[in-house]
């Protein structure tokens, strides 16, 4: 199949990251009184980069296609 | 609560990953075997998380949630003696017949190996199955997000009421499963099902993390929690003394032996999946790479459930409870619904959504909607390619037109898909207008369900069975499960699509304690009778059932593999920790 299915979803979760993260920087403290006052967009989105990163890397290594 | 931009921006991010890995693979999809059999072509560990991803849909999210909440951590039965070993044994005993036989379908193997007829009753029942729990599926998904309330204010600036919810919620993700298995057939369903995987994970594991942080962790929820709740299998000597009603027999021969197997070893949805790897050693290790993840499905799903029992919440008037499940609502009244002894009932389906919202601040959120609305598509799309092949191969094919060019079945298996979407849409607005209907309906599949593991176990394990004991030990099933039915009644319940229509002989202590004892009636018949009247009847000659038969099919061979590869040494693996599962939470 011309399409490894890592790399779509790698590239998603980029995106989630990024976005997350990128919101969890900028956003007001009082957003996260709900979630325990921990700021869950900014871990979390970090945590989905590097997953997004791992996804990436397995689905480009070269002449590696199961 | 409102949603802001980024959530918005995460919900269509998804809608275009699924859309366009739908549009990529159009190229590829170019015979029939590439649009019902994704070209036989898949990777073991793909298969094997879109066997689970395809399972796991709206109603096991929110099903098993609620089962959490009422019944404790015995849910977990479903997956410690329910699915992890159906799923070994389809894996290593089950997959040789479907993967090696020239069987495209589950209905198409029971044609080789037994006849027409059980052929075309497992696939009439079987089509319309899948397109009436689609479209419950669709239909208890758009009311939970109507109920939700979240989507409310841009309808509202709009000028459309909370119905519009609804409708467009059932209109917009029909249409976009609608459009990727349409484009790519079933290896964009696998595809789509493998990124709603990760999806439903991602969305999941910081809510998990936040609550068990609020409720003080594993040990805070057992010591907030009764020992009922926080126990599988204490209390499992006797319907009295456990929350399920049941005991340890009913539980395994009706749950972990009739139900379990019943659905992971014969049920089209799960067994293509793994009908569509590239090799006999892929297929068998699909089901077997899918118990892994699944055997820790219950933190993800019944431990919310706990969750949400044990947190301390505030309610309206300000006082301290503990517990985050709503009450229930009459629509029509909008007060709390009470039950028979004047308590407030509690609307356990919403468990899920009551999380979501009280742990997710904006951002978050729009991924943990997004693994929701990833859950229901899955499913969906699951039920849609199952559906388009049975009805392409098992029915057009088989009796309404016989040689056509492969073309046309490609063009018919696309026209399948949109008839059995919109063929779900419509189940779900009847669900919306006659729910009782639809709980009939899902009743009779459960009896025509319940036998058939039965006709399976003979047909691949005991080469003198016929095709009309098949047939008659299927029909007998399941009119037996009819009668079992109608002559018994949970406690607590009416007359009618509770059971009891034919009079009340026996009560049970549950619902659930009825349902496992219906199928082992059913099984037992089906069992009996297929060894009856296949003793009677003239057997097929062996060389017309090799490759279908146990006894006349030469074993796969798995010496070449690498042992980490080998379906033994994984099934292994998977029970010895399934074990050890139930010993850590008895």
């Amino acid at each position: 199949m011309g399409l490894d299915i890592r790399l779509p979803i790698g590239l998603m979760f980029a995106i989630f990251g990024v976005l997350l993260a990128g919101y969890g920087l900028f956003s007001d403290k009082s957003v996260y009184e709900r979630s325990l006052g921990i700021n869950i967009n900014l871990i979390w989105g970090t945590i989905l980069i590097g997953f997004s990163v791992i996804l990436l890397w397995l689905g480009s290594r070269k002449g590696h296609r199961d | 609560m409102n949603l802001t931009f980024i959530d918005w921006l995460i919900i269509f991010v998804y809608f275009g990953f699924v859309l366009g890995v739908g549009f990529v693979l159009k190229r590829y999809t170019k015979t029939s075997k590439d649009f019902f059999q994704a070209g036989r072509s898949m990777p073991a560990w793909i298969c094997g998380l879109a066997f689970i991803s395809a399972n796991l849909g709206a109603q096991e999210i929110i099903g098993m949630a609620a089962s959490g909440a009422k019944y404790g951590i015995a849910t977990s039965h479903f997956y410690w003696i329910g699915a992890i070993p159906a799923m070994v044994f389809v894996g290593l005993f089950m997959m040789p017949f479907y993967y090696g036989s020239r069987a495209r379908s589950v209905p198409e193997y029971l044609r080789l190996r037994f006849d027409e007829k059980t052929r075309g009753f497992n696939a009439i029942s079987f089509a319309l199955m899948t397109v009436f729990s689609s479209g419950i599926s669709m239909y208890a998904m758009a009311k939970l997000i109507q109920i939700l309330h979240i989507f409310d204010a841009p309808f509202r600036s709009m000028g459309l009421g909370p119905d519009y919810v609804f409708h467009v919620c059932i209109v917009i993700s029909a249409l976009i499963v609608l459009g990727y298995v349409f484009l790519g057939g079933l290896t964009s369903a696998i595809y789509n099902e493998v990124l709603q995987f990760f999806l439903i994970v991602a969305g999941f594991v910081p809510l998990i993390f936040l609550g068990l942080k609020h409720a003080g962790g594993w040990n805070g929820i057992r010591q907030t929690l009764s020992p009922a709740l926080t126990h599988s299998w204490q209390g499992m000597g006797s319907p009295s003394t456990n929350l399920m009603g049941i005991e340890a027999f009913g539980l395994v021969m009706g749950l972990g032996f009739v139900l379990s197997f019943g659905y992971w070893c014969t049920d089209f949805l799960v067994v293509q999946r793994a009908m569509a790897a590239n090799s006999m050693s892929a297929a068998r290790r699909t089901p077997l790479i899918a118990a892994m993840p699944k055997m820790l499905f219950p933190i993800l799903v019944v431990l919310p459930g706990l969750i949400a029992m044990a947190v301390p919440a505030r309610d309206a008037a300000g006082s301290r409870h503990t517990g985050l499940i709503p009450y229930k609502i009459v629509e029509a009244t909008g007060e709390i619904k009470h039950d028979q002894n004047g308590k407030p009932e509690f609307d356990y389906d919403l468990t899920v959504p009551a999380l979501l919202l009280n742990y997710f601040p904006t951002g978050i959120l729009g991924l943990g909607l997004t693994a929701l609305i990833a859950s229901f598509m899955s499913g969906m799309a699951g039920n849609v390619t199952a559906f388009n092949t049975v009805w392409t191969y098992d029915i057009y094919q088989a009796y309404i037109r016989k040689d056509a060019s492969d073309a046309h079945y490609l063009w018919m298996g696309r026209m399948a898909t949109i008839f059995g979407i919109a063929a779900s849409v419509f189940a779900a607005y009847v669900a919306t207008q006659f729910n009782n209907i639809m709980d009939i309906l899902q009743l009779v599949f459960a009896f025509v369900n319940a036998p058939l593991f039965a006709t399976f176990l003979l047909g691949m394990f005991w080469k003198r069975a016929t095709g009309h004991g098949a047939f008659m030990g299927l029909v007998s099933g399941t009119l037996a499960a009819s009668l079992h039915h109608g002559l018994t009644l949970p406690i607590g319940s009416g007359v009618g699509v509770k059971g009891g229509w034919l009079g009340a002989l026996h009560t049970y202590p549950s619902e659930m304690a009825q349902n496992f004892w219906t199928a082992i009636y059913a099984w037992t018949t089906c069992f009996v009778v297929t060894i009856l009247v296949s003793a009677l009847t003239k057997p097929r000659p062996d060389r017309e059932l090799t490759g279908l038969v146990y006894s006349l099919t030469d074993r796969p061979k798995d010496e070449t593999l690498a042992w980490y590869l080998r379906p033994a040494t994984l099934a292994c693996f998977v029970l010895g920790a399934t074990l050890l599962l139930n010993i850590i939470f008895y």
